[in-house]
């Protein structure tokens, strides 16, 4: 595929997703439209891990410590400023910042992958533990009280900007997180079209190469990790938007493991793998809720173990090389000289 | 005087269990670079082990020190055949299947026990130092801690086992050459930790809360615990329990035992952060 067809094919993919964006809720009842609300929400959060794991090649254990910190952010500045315009904005930004100064310490310490996933880990837990006492009055910001183990309840939902009467009605809220999602995946695209997504790959594929081009890799990798924490508050404000509540159970292990499943199903170097995979085992974990023959944990690790020796590369790559193996023999069987091969490029969609 | 004995009988206990705790990780780790993210889920399933043996009426040592080491060992070899053998040298694989498999060692546990929170009764009294109690326990942890010490030293220094998986360790590609089999010597090497990790689940059962996700509680720690000794198996281990286990205690004895971890992690990043080859790497290289 040329690239002039990758671009078409993934701005049809976009027209289609912004055509079912619009149509869902005349086809959906509101309970199943909440529950697509929280699904997107959470594609929003492993876009993010997708773009710096993927492309960055930074596999941070901890993307919830960021979510978290977006969700907490939002909870608190909403409370307080009883309007969640600049709740978002700040929620994108704080976030942004920790991850700057996580980065910082990080990336130009040189510390090396696994390492870094497990300091990553650690920051998360390192969150979970003190916002998970922080019960009782003393623990306030503003207004708001952190209320420990118990969370925030009754966490305003969005409004229009600006206008704290204006609350949005639940198909509000689905067009906004879905636009989100949506608008995030073209700004990655971009992105990663852009002279920097080029570097950010390079560096991902062999550092040193990249340093001797003269591009900083320290620098590469830490601008990828600050915008992957942004996005990732972004999507904690949008969860906290669903649910109206948020608890420090957003910074366990468990949600931490379950961003990395989505994409190592999805496909790792993709960004439409992630949005699939994620969609997919929230699906599934729903539907496991609502039964007991299976524990959850057994079949989310099942899945994962069979993928990681099964299917390493995931669902949408595999997928992919398929679709092109079908097409080259079709076109070969066509025509009896075959056509000089086309340079395939990594992360194509 | 008397709360300064206290205190240290509390860092000895934590940098002990400590210890314990990371010994079956840092043999994994160190030799095959194999990243075992359900080191939690063994420690959870040697205390199971524990308690259940002992609940259902086997003497509470030979539940311990027994049971605890020869189950979790044994589900070591069985994961070690059918999972980790294929993901040698492939690091982020085995990180990511290491995690499906403690999703599902904590699935099947809660399947079997449920959620609930199972304990055995702490054996051996306690003793008094002023107007302080403490337990022997504590005493017990610190000469098992000394014992398996003494016991990997032995193990690694003296025998042909030892010899050889030190060879592997340094070079599998030579050590094949000179006609030794390194896949054996891996599955060797992990069911060894994981049943000295089982161990360690199995001291650990009387002293903490039984369920089936207690062992997150203790992977992050080991982790940066292993991580921040470094390579050498023995004194890295030793150096970053005594270290963390010091400033853990010492943390949640001015604050709260929750500030204590958060002091642990905090300063544990710093240590990396100044010592990216960990503490052996500096200061002990080319020890055991």
């Amino acid at each position: 595929m040329t690239a002039a067809q990758r671009h078409v094919l993934q701005a049809a993919l976009v027209l289609v997703a912004v055509y079912v964006t619009a149509i869902a809720p005349n086809w959906l009842d509101l309970f199943t439209l909440m529950q697509v609300t929280l699904f997107a929400a959470m594609a929003v959060l492993s876009l993010s891990l997708a773009f710096i794991w993927g492309y960055g090649g930074i596999l941070s254990f901890g993307q919830t410590a960021f979510f978290g910190l977006g969700a907490y952010v939002y909870a608190v500045a909403a409370i307080n400023f009883g309007d969640s315009t600049n709740a978002i904005l700040l929620a994108i930004v704080l976030p942004a910042l920790f991850a700057a100064a996580l980065g910082y310490f990080v990336f130009y310490g040189r510390i090396s992958d696994v390492y870094l996933g497990v300091i990553t880990l650690t920051v998360t837990l390192i969150l979970f533990n003190v916002v998970n006492s922080t019960a009782g009055d003393e623990y306030a910001i503003g207004s708001a009280r952190l209320g420990g183990f118990n969370g925030i309840p009754a966490v305003p939902t969005f409004n229009m900007p600006y206008d704290p009467a204006a609350i949005l009605s639940p198909e509000q809220s689905w067009y906004v997180t879905a636009g989100v999602l949506i608008g995030v995946y073209v700004l990655l695209r971009v992105v990663l079209a852009s002279p920097f997504g080029r570097v950010a790959v390079a560096v991902r594929e062999n550092e040193v190469r990249a340093s001797l081009l003269g591009y900083d890799p320290r620098l590469v990798k830490l601008l990828v990790f600050v915008f992957g924490g942004a996005i990732a508050g972004l999507a904690g404000a949008l969860y906290v938007n669903w649910g109206a509540f948020v608890g420090p159970t957003i910074f366990s292990l468990s949600l931490s493991a379950e961003i990395i499943i989505w994409i190592t199903i999805g496909g790792l170097g993709t960004l439409v793998g992630p949005i699939v995979g994620c969609f997919l085992i929230q699906y599934l974990n729903s539907q496991i809720g609502s039964q007991q023959a299976f524990n959850s944990y057994l079949v989310l690790g099942v899945i994962l173990v069979a993928f990681v020796l099964l299917l390493p590369k995931g669902l949408v790559p595999t997928a992919r090389e398929l679709a092109l193996k079908i097409a080259r023999f079709a076109s070969e069987r066509r025509r009896p000289t075959p056509p000089a091969a086309a340079p395939q490029t990594e992360g194509a969609e | 005087m008397e709360i300064a004995i206290i205190l240290a009988l509390d860092v000895l206990n934590g940098a002990s269990a400590l210890f314990l705790l990371c010994l079956g990780l840092a043999i994994i780790f160190g030799m095959m670079r194999i990243i075992n993210l359900a080191h939690g889920e063994f420690v959870m399933l040697g205390a199971y082990a524990t308690v259940v043996s002992a609940n259902a009426g086997l003497n509470i040592w030979v539940a311990m020190l027994v049971v605890a080491p020869l189950f979790t060992g044994l589900v070591g070899l069985v994961v070690e055949r059918c999972l980790i053998r294929f993901l040698y040298g492939r690091l982020v694989d085995s990180m990511l299947a290491t995690w499906g498999l403690s999703l599902t060692l904590i699935g099947v546990v809660t399947t079997i026990f449920g959620n609930t929170i199972n304990g055995v009764p702490t054996p051996l009294g306690g003793f008094s130092i002023g107007a302080y109690r403490s337990s022997w326990y504590t005493i017990f942890l610190f000469a098992m801690a000394c014992v398996m010490c003494a016991l990997v030293y032995v193990v690694l220094r003296r025998t042909r086992f030892g010899l050889i998986a030190r060879a592997v360790m340094q070079n599998p590609g030579m050590a094949a050459a000179l006609g030794v089999n390194p896949a054996r010597i891996y599955m060797a090497t992990f069911t060894l930790g994981a049943a000295v990790t089982g161990l360690a689940g199995g001291l650990l059962a009387p002293v903490s809360g039984i369920t089936p996700v207690m062992g997150g509680a203790f992977v992050a720690k080991c982790f940066i615990t292993v991580v921040g000794g470094g390579a050498a198996i023995l004194s890295g281990t030793l150096s970053a329990a005594g270290l963390f286990g010091f400033v853990n205690q010492l943390g949640a004895y001015f604050t709260t035992p929750v500030y204590g971890e958060v002091i642990l992690f905090l300063s544990a990043i710093i240590l990396i952060r100044l010592l990216p080859q960990g503490i052996s790497g500096r200061f002990f290289k080319g020890t055991l």
